[in-house]
């Protein structure tokens, strides 16, 4: 606890108050620890990120590198368990590594677009619901749009169109799927903006742009973080279906460029279970890590549901 | 409503037109003369400036012209029209399987409540829905197909079956047996949104003065969780059934490409991938309007059913 008296004792009120600041932003996050889903999901992400900071550490070959065996034939079909870990690709790359690797790029594009889509719809629930009138009617329009566009469709006629990237995903995601935090938000706004605390910070002068941020948007953050840990998940699986289907950028090793790999390559029918095994799975525990850390958030911000 | 499918419309456009390389270029053979290049070009209307191309698009899009496919030289509402029956098949026979799984397992686990059966439930739910939909058609095509040899590979018919008909097509163990895996596919990965639906409004339900008057009354168990509870709960859960037929047109894409499926969304890919502009344009409203249309539906049935909520 940051700010108990013992800690803060000999602290310049300065430095005090700094600290209690951060206390209260932690708070106000209502990071669930409590709850064992919760727990469980942190902790597999905490894995997840240690292996793709250590990612250069942790694999034993180049991704991308056709390996050779010592007397120089072709390491091609190589099972599991043998000289390499989880065996190798039909071109004779190292599976294992391919998957520490992979790690890393669907962090990268878990995270930047769960950041995006928390941030748009953020912003967008926050003044739809506050200023009401013609900006509510434009943004909600705008999300009536978003919701009948088929979104896996779509990240398929972008990324076509565009250089393949992992980025794709991203825009995409930044694109449509603020609809759901953006309403979520919106409805949570309408029933905030009434209260007495946002009246009297009106009637005290307060500007429009300091209510809505400093009154309002702290109160729904705990929200736009549970639709922040689901889009991770949904950014990878994502991703994975655009790589899988051919449009990823065949460069960047991803678990869904993996899969496509292994599909395209008759690892089904060769029953090379090793190979297209463990990215799907990796790719299950990221996601299901981010269902379980917001069914945390559900009990912690609807605690009805605890009973 | 019209007003959301004409945005759409009107996104897609401008994604295909304002985008780099020639919309021809899978058409134009290199052998082709300049003078027949430019009589395609204006065959195809694309002499015409950004905005007659458009205003030309709508309104042919108004009478339900989709222009012709570049790559299979055929109407592309023709070539969408076929395929759709597949994947409607699919969604909607997926999706029942789900719903009945999900409703069943849903009121269950309600009933279950603080239990170890729905402390291991939730889990495993919740992991069907973070598998990847493709993943897990590869897994099962893999061990069911290839491993074990139960069921065809891919497609929707075996080479050179010929059927009278779509009943009896339908109907036929050869195209059951290719519907099997990629409708299981679809149906445990979608099984988790009615089932937890299910849950939480048993969870409501079940607290409800009616349901404590039941018990009073001194009905069964099995008669106040089914008869009161459950058929109570179910009215949210039937409504997501629309917003699900939506929901599952997308989904089907990654799925139909994995069991070579003939279907919309397999269709759009391949189309995407071959530079087939209007057959991909024409696959992905086709898409797009099923999505809005029940998305709408969904809204409707929502307050049919529980008059609580009304449009007035």
């Amino acid at each position: 606890m940051p700010d108990t008296p013992m800690a803060t004792a000999g602290m310049t009120p300065a430095a005090r108050r700094r600290l209690s600041a951060i206390g209260r932003a932690f708070r106000a996050l209502k990071i669930p620890v409590g709850d064992p889903f919760a727990v469980t999901g942190l902790v597999i992400y905490a894995v997840f990120v240690l292996v793709a900071i250590f990612a250069d550490q942790l694999a034993t070959h180049d991704p991308l590198e056709i390996l050779f065996t010592e007397d120089y034939q072709l390491a091609a079909d190589q099972p599991a368990f043998g000289e390499f870990i989880l065996g190798t690709t039909n071109l004779g790359r190292d599976i294992y590594s391919q998957m520490i690797y992979g790690t890393r790029s669907a962090l990268i594009v878990g995270l930047a677009a769960a950041a995006a889509v928390v941030v748009v719809g953020t912003l967008v629930g926050l003044f739809a619901g506050y200023m009401g009138g013609w900006v509510d009617r434009i943004l909600m329009r705008l999300a009536d749009i978003a919701f009948g566009i088929p979104f896996l469709p779509f990240v398929i006629v972008l990324a076509a169109f565009m250089e393949p990237s992992i980025w794709n995903v991203v825009l995409a995601m930044a694109l449509i799927l603020w609809r759901d935090t953006g309403r979520v938000v919106r409805s949570q706004v309408l029933t905030l903006r009434n209260r007495a605390y946002v009246e009297a910070a009106r009637v005290s002068g307060s500007g429009s742009l300091k209510i809505v941020f400093r009154h309002i948007a702290p109160n729904v953050l705990p929200l736009s973080l549970l639709y922040g840990s689901i889009s991770i998940g949904w950014a990878i699986l994502t991703e994975a279906s655009i790589s899988f289907l051919g449009f990823g950028d065949a460069n960047a090793v991803s678990w869904g460029y993996m899969l496509q790999d292994a599909y395209a390559s008759q690892a089904l029918s060769r029953g090379a279970y090793y190979w297209f095994l463990p990215p799907g799975l990796c790719i299950v525990l990221v996601v299901v890590a981010g269902f379980f850390i917001s069914r945390g958030y559900e009990e912690v911000l609807f605690p009805r549901l605890r009973s | 409503m019209a007003f959301v499918l004409w945005a759409v419309a009107t996104i897609l456009f401008l994604i295909f037109r304002l985008m780099p390389g020639n919309p021809l270029a899978a058409y134009i053979d290199p052998t082709f003369t300049e003078e027949q290049q430019q009589a395609l070009i204006a065959r195809f209307g694309l002499d015409k400036s950004l905005f007659e191309q458009y205003l030309l698009y709508l309104w042919n899009l108004l009478q339900g012209q989709l222009g012709d496919s570049f790559f299979y030289r055929q109407p592309v509402g023709s070539l969408i029209l076929q395929v759709l029956p597949n994947t409607l098949v699919l969604a909607l026979g997926s999706l029942i399987v789900a719903y009945a799984i999900g409703v069943i397992a849903g009121a269950y686990l309600a009933w279950k409540r603080g239990t170890w059966i729905e402390g291991l439930g939730i889990p495993v739910v919740l992991t069907t829905r973070a598998a990847p939909e493709f993943w897990m058609g590869m897994v099962l095509l893999a061990v069911f197909s290839f491993s074990f040899g139960w069921f065809p590979a891919g497609g929707a018919s075996s080479p050179g079956a010929e059927f009278d008909g779509y009943l009896d097509l339908y109907l036929s163990w050869d195209f059951l047996s290719h519907l099997f895996l990629p409708a299981l596919t679809l149906a445990i990965y979608f099984h988790g949104l009615p089932l937890l639906l299910m849950r939480s409004n048993m969870l409501d339900v079940m607290n409800e003065d009616f349901v404590t008057m039941a018990r009073i009354k001194g009905l069964s168990e099995f008669s106040v969780v089914v008869r009161h509870g459950a058929r109570n709960a179910m009215l949210p859960v039937m409504t997501s059934f629309a917003f699900a037929v939506g929901y599952q047109m997308q989904g089907s894409v990654v799925v139909e490409t994995v069991f070579s499926w003939p279907g919309l969304g397999r269709m759009l890919v391949s189309a995407v991938a071959a530079g087939d502009y209007a057959l991909a344009q024409g696959a992905f409203l086709l898409i797009a309007a099923v999505v809005v249309v029940m998305n709408l539906l969904a809204d409707l049935l929502y307050g049919v059913l529980d008059p609580r909520v009304s449009h007035a």
